[in-house]
């Protein structure tokens, strides 16, 4: 990854979930897009706050669903048909009914890699670094008991004096201006 | 009940409902990520750990010599003979499955069905879930004989040219477990990720830092990493949902899909899923009970829990019950099949019908008495009625691979049984390997999930409207 410089965005950290919230709609009617909240259990009103509203899991965990029974059943099919046929009984090659439970199976490990690794995918994870870890006051609040706002560097409506007069009016416990 | 109308005093018990509470007034997020990280970053380590790590620790070293010596010498040396080809590995295979199914119900049904009061038991129900299937796994694995060539059992191109057969309830068992199991470990990560960033960040020591930092793959608690999080973990509890019914109901099949009476009968899927959740909410307790007292936990693991868990024993148990009670209607009233009745008879009257009323005993008559909310919301009393539920369902199990495999169709076939001393060795090691992780476990991953708990503080709601106005806390 190139090597960049100067600040990430602009850090605020709020007490409660409802400052939180009220902070990120009023940014967001504001016109900021480039911004994320960060707490310490799942927060649907602060996503909502931001406009996240679609994620893509279910799509993926659905393909990987599809995937895995139609893997299994064609290697069911293909091994008991044509390259291993053996009579048990007198049953058809093509016992279909038998066939069900393994692609059965593979169709719920399929779906559920699909979600578990699909969600981290899209989340950019694992990416054991981000600036964000450079705030002092992040590591010890984010995962724990602190509620925080980051406006980005990276959206056009950024500027540095004007964003951060801008958060001081939701009166955050503190401001802090984020490195890369 | 019984609280009801009376002035309630007590601060565990909700004024309103009348129940006990799930988590103990007064938490604030602080607090909760205090209490229960504490128990895994702190450099003391309790002495009773200690002692009871080795201790584990040396019952799975029974396990060890056990299994090296079948290694060195064959199955000749477990108590299997022909007619029962089938004995203590078997029993103890669907045991331990058994117990594991209760950790994926509590993860995922209850998630499914929004029982918030689950949260502070998920994580430890889920790492049984895992340790159990460890100990189950290994059992059919030593059973085939040579378990070096174990690996035969996946379809993989070979040059031998030799493909698995897929109408076989002994291979569906196969994909059954290995899925079980991924999907366990996988669900019970994900799950952890958040309270492994939690820790990173917690952790004074840099090895902590570096190694809990690397799990947690560089959580910072992104609200749109939350929403994704939270998709994956309801798809993930749906899937586990139909997974968890299957994995016992292919392992009904393995008995159910053969001719011979006691085990072909269409009633054994339902019926081994309730047991199964049945004597793993047993096992819950037997874990909960000790590790609230050791971590002082009595705060997020109250008797809320143990009353609801109770509750759904009694349940389970009254399926189970009918299970036993249909097997009874079916061999002497209704299948008309002199071999079912003699099944019946013998397992009841015949030499070893001790067995089967060992677990009606413990499976059926005493847990009744957990009809009364005294009996619920004991401890010791409710530690005891889990061990007894353990030990019936064992006896399940005992019963049902034994007694109708020892006297089938033709007397001159007829034989008898006797576990042998590395019978019970191996046995006791699994019970051994199973408490050495869970010692493993409680010290250095995060037994309660820290995430759930703050969700369900009162705290954590969000006001509306009132943005700028900082909540008294509660």
């Amino acid at each position: 990854m190139p090597m960049r410089e100067g600040t990430y965005g602009l850090l605020a950290e709020f007490d409660t979930p409802s400052q939180l919230v009220h902070a990120a709609e009023n940014a967001y009617s504001a016109g900021y897009r480039r911004m994320d909240c960060y707490t310490p259990y799942p927060l649907e009103e602060a996503a909502a706050a931001i406009g996240f509203h679609k994620d893509y899991v279910s799509l993926v965990c659905l393909l990987g669903g599809l995937m895995g029974v139609a893997a299994m059943f064609s290697l069911e099919t293909w091994i008991s048909v044509w390259s291993y046929p053996l009579n048990i009984a007198g049953r058809p090659y093509f016992s279909w009914p038998a066939f069900i439970v393994p692609a059965y199976e593979w169709t719920i490990l399929y779906a559920g890699l699909s979600a578990a690794f699909g969600m981290l995918a899209l989340c950019g994870l694992p990416k054991v670094y981000h600036p964000l870890f450079n705030a002092p006051n992040f590591r010890s609040g984010a995962t724990s008991d602190k509620f925080f706002l980051c406006l980005e560097s990276v959206d056009p409506k950024f500027d540095l004096g004007e964003t951060r007069s801008f958060l001081e009016g939701f009166t955050p416990a503190s401001i802090v201006e984020v490195e890369y | 009940m019984a609280t009801k109308g009376a002035p309630v005093n007590d601060p565990m018990i909700d004024p309103i409902t009348g129940e006990y509470v799930v988590v103990a007034p007064g938490h604030t997020f602080k607090s909760v990520t205090e209490t229960i990280s504490r128990i895994v970053l702190t450099p003391h380590t309790p002495l009773g750990w200690y002692a009871g790590f080795a201790l584990a620790g040396g019952v799975a070293t029974v396990l060890l010599v056990a299994v090296l010596y079948l290694f060195l010498t064959g199955v000749g040396i477990w108590g299997i003979t022909i007619p029962i080809a089938w004995g203590f590995a078997i029993i103890n295979f669907v045991w331990w499955i058994g117990i594991g199914h209760a950790g994926t119900l509590i993860s995922a049904i209850l998630l499914l069905f929004k029982q918030g009061w689950r949260n502070s038991i998920n994580r430890f129900a889920e790492a049984m879930t895992i340790f159990a299937v460890v100990c189950a796994g290994m059992f059919p694995l030593i059973h085939v004989g040579r378990p070096w060539l174990g690996y035969w059992l996946f379809p993989y191109p070979n040059t031998m040219n030799v493909w698995p057969q897929f109408r076989s309830p002994l291979l569906w068992d196969v994909f059954a477990v290995s899925t079980y199991a991924t999907i366990s470990v996988v669900f019970w990560y994900i799950g952890m990720i958040p309270d492994l960033g939690t820790l990173r960040d917690r952790s004074k020591s840099k090895f902590g830092q570096f190694i809990y930092g690397m799990f947690a793959m560089g959580w910072r608690g992104s609200v749109r990493h939350w929403v994704r999080y939270e998709t994956a973990s309801l798809l993930l509890a749906g899937l586990a949902t139909p997974l968890v019914l299957s994995v016992h109901t292919v392992i009904s099949f393995d008995f159910a899909v053969a001719l011979l009476p006691g085990w072909h009968t269409t009633i054994f899927p339902p019926y081994f899923v309730a047991g199964a959740v049945y004597s793993g909410f047993a096992m819950v307790i037997t874990l909960a009970v000790p590790i609230r007292k050791f971590y002082h936990l009595e705060d997020l693991i109250t008797l809320r829990h143990l009353d609801n868990m109770a509750k759904v024993m009694l349940t389970t148990g009254l399926i189970v019950a009918y299970g036993y009670a249909m097997e009874v209607f079916m061999a002497y009233c209704y299948s008309a099949s002199h071999w079912e009745y003699f099944m019946m008879w013998n397992r009841m009257f015949g030499p070893m019908g001790w067995a089967y009323w060992v677990l009606i005993t413990c499976n059926i008559a005493l847990p009744q008495f957990m009809w009364f909310r005294y009996v619920r919301t004991s401890i010791p009393l409710m530690f005891l009625m889990s061990l007894i539920v353990n030990t019936g369902m064992w006896f399940e199990r005992f019963v049902i691979v034994v007694t109708s495999l020892y006297r089938d169709y033709l007397p001159s076939s007829w034989g008898t049984y006797r576990a042998t001393t590395w019978d019970y060795a191996t046995f006791v090691g699994t019970l051994g390997l199973f408490t050495f992780l869970f010692f493993l476990f409680v010290r250095f991953l995060p037994m309660i999930p820290m995430s759930e708990i703050r969700m369900m503080l009162p705290q954590a709601k969000v006001q509306p409207e009132s943005g700028n106005v900082v909540e008294a806390g509660h």
